[in-house]
């Protein structure tokens, strides 16, 4: 792995945590409506796996989707704008946090609905195939998500078809309150793969190289045309399940545990690595980090400046208006 | 004209579909060497080979969950869903993610795809086997839904619906499918939301979709001899909806009977009423009579089903309260 894909690693992490943080701050100071996930703690994933993919590659994502969004190149002010419920965001106000789309990057959506993209990122990895492009989708779901129909459903599916789908699974090791060790009675997730008929790995979810070489193995073989994989990426989120939620997280989680996940956080990794070898400098990172301060605030102004979508928005794109 | 069956008819659309629109593919529950449960895909598999007429696993969350994601991959595809009893089992990928992906992110995602279930009780099917709930799907915005009931009706609306940029219900009623009627064999389209007058009167309007219209053209035949003229009116899409149709007819009238045989509470005849009685009260001379199945399970005893199906029986008996 050369430096430069590891300084591009350390940014694409770093701009996902600024964001989260960013808009964590936002949102308890009520200036963001709704409800909305943070994905702090888990940005070696989005980063490790989007790094792999080429612009026309499909994305789909999750309830805890932020992440997801900008590593396939979603832009501050867009999502700031819808995350304000404005007419300039990406869903044009109409999706929020847990529904924002760019088509235009791939990014077919992130889902309310936990385990909802997956059987939908095999229909999409089947038309890629059916129309014999290369293209490969990347389908970002969490532990929660493995437990539900959609997935054996989903992955069946995918199998059966052969299709260029890598499944990923970021395990926080939580489904909201319930722990891992009420969801199932398996160790490593990846296990699941092999009862559909493709390969499956666990990989540790904070180290972005190893999420990365994960990946590029499964979307080199999905886009030879050698089928859908299953990747689980252990992880922990270190806030509570959603913005705002009581005691954010610590109701059913100890101090300990997520001081010692805090320990693991895959950005000070990357970071101390890439002082440590003087690939970078400390005037480097803090150079990165105003640039992307500076972003945030542009985008903030944008959404504050964006208006709302007019009350006759309501019933547009209920329908397509037939031809 | 020839005569063919109503499920000719609708082979017939598929074959012309999948001929001029490369788009266009099948999958589905013993769709491809059966030919369909009901026989509407039959013969298609030798045509078009198992790349477009595709036997799925035993998977409805898949099979309409990668469905929407093939359509939102650019293809138009055809599902089938064996029986309309099987739907709740994918209901999430119905209501959840087919009918509002276009909506939830501002009109970016198009999901044109033709979702095909079989309706209607029958031939001692029993409570899991025969069910019209389709007013389900009437009930969630963003879902077309399509009720044909003559060959030429299916035709029309099948080559509609899969021309559609809207995901579509379209529901075949098992009573119906043997039924012959004129075909023309050349391709030609019907519009949502027009109903159609398929007998003129000028005493009573019944309003009467799939089977029950059927059965109220007997009705009205017979009841000419006693000089009762019975004017009946198939609404063909129940999303859209033609309600200019039925109060031109019941301004005429003054009396309305509706039937379907979906379940009378909160189905698709209380809905019509309810539209009349909101906006025509003043042209009724008396009481809105609905037509529908019992709120009941559908039993299995050839008797108590007979008792449960509504036919011909039903609709003479609501016309006796009306005059």
């Amino acid at each position: 792995m050369n430096n430069e894909m590891r300084i591009d690693m350390l940014r694409g992490m770093m701009r996902i945590r600024a964001f989260e943080e960013k808009i964590q701050e936002l949102y308890l100071a009520g200036y963001i409506p709704g409800s909305m996930h943070l994905s702090t703690g888990q940005e070696a994933i989005p980063v490790g796996c989007c790094m792999c993919l080429r612009e026309g590659d499909y994305l789909m994502s999750s309830h805890r989707g932020h992440g997801h969004v900008l590593a396939k190149g979603g832009e501050y002010k867009y999502m700031m704008a819808e995350l304000y419920g404005k007419k300039t965001g990406y869903s044009r106000g109409k999706g929020g946090s847990m529904h924002f789309a760019h088509v235009a990057i791939g990014v077919l959506g992130t889902n309310g609905i936990v385990g909802g993209g997956i059987p939908i990122a095999a229909g999409v990895g089947f038309a890629s195939k059916y129309l014999e492009s290369d293209r490969v989708v990347v389908c970002f779901f969490g532990d929660g998500a493995a437990e539900t129909g959609a997935f054996h459903e989903g992955l069946n599916f995918a199998a059966v078809l052969q299709v260029p789908v890598i499944y990923i699974i970021e395990n926080n090791q939580y489904a909201i309150s319930v722990p891992r060790k009420l969801s199932d009675r398996l160790e490593d997730l990846s296990v699941r793969a092999a009862a559909y008929g493709m390969p499956g790995e666990t990989v540790d979810g904070n180290d972005v190289v190893a999420v990365y070489d994960a990946a590029k193995r499964a979307v080199e073989r999905a886009r030879a045309g050698g089928g859908p994989a299953l990747i689980e990426c252990k992880t922990y989120r270190w806030h509570g399940h959603h913005a705002g939620e009581p005691r954010d997280g610590l109701v059913y989680r100890k101090q300990e545990e997520i001081d010692s996940w805090k320990e693991k956080c895959p950005i000070r990794r990357l970071k101390t690595q890439l002082l440590e070898e003087q690939v970078v400098t400390e005037a480097d990172i803090d150079a990165m980090q105003r640039g992307f301060q500076q972003e945030l605030e542009e985008a903030v102004a944008f959404a504050n400046e964006s208006p709302y979508p007019d009350e006759s928005d309501l019933l547009r794109d209920v329908y397509i208006a037939e031809e | 004209m020839r005569q063919i069956s109503l499920r000719e008819a609708l082979n017939e659309s598929l074959r012309y579909n999948l001929q001029h629109d490369e788009r266009v593919f099948c999958w589905g529950e013993d769709i491809g060497v059966l030919g369909g449960a009901f026989g509407v895909t039959a013969g298609l598999i030798d045509e078009f080979g198992p790349m477009r007429i595709i036997d799925t696993p035993l998977s409805e969350i898949a099979i309409v969950g990668a469905g929407i994601g093939a359509a939102l991959g650019g293809l138009r595809p055809v599902v089938e869903i064996m029986y309309i009893d099987f739907t709740p089992g994918c209901m999430d990928m119905i209501v959840n993610q087919m009918a509002k992906i276009h909506y939830m992110f501002g009109g970016q995602c198009r999901v044109p795809m033709v979702l095909r279930i079989v309706t209607g009780a029958m031939g001692e099917n029993a409570a899991q086997h025969s069910q019209s709930f389709y007013s389900f799907f009437v009930h969630v915005p963003g879902l077309i839904v399509v009720t044909p009931s003559t060959p030429y009706d299916a035709k029309g609306l099948l080559n509609t619906s899969i021309a559609s940029d809207n995901p579509v219900i379209f529901v075949e009623h098992k009573r119906t499918v043997n039924i012959k009627g004129e075909v023309p064999e050349d391709h030609y389209t019907i519009p949502f939301g027009k109903a159609e007058v398929k007998r003129e009167g000028t005493d009573i309007t019944l309003v009467a979709t799939q089977a029950l219209m059927h059965d109220a053209l007997k009705v009205a035949e017979d009841l000419e001899k006693e000089h009762v003229s019975i004017e009946v009116i198939d609404p063909r899409t129940l999303k859209p909806f033609d309600k200019e149709t039925i109060f031109q007819s019941v301004e005429k009238t003054g009396r309305l009977i509706v039937a379907d045989e979906g379940w009378i509470h909160c189905g698709m005849a209380s809905e019509i009423s309810a539209l009349v009685a909101e906006e025509m009260i003043t042209y009724l001379d008396g009481p809105i009579v609905r037509v529908g199945t019992p709120d009941s399970p559908c039993p299995f005893s050839p008797p108590l089903e007979k008792a449960y199906i509504p036919g011909e029986e039903e609709i003479r008996e609501a016309i006796k309260k009306l005059i």
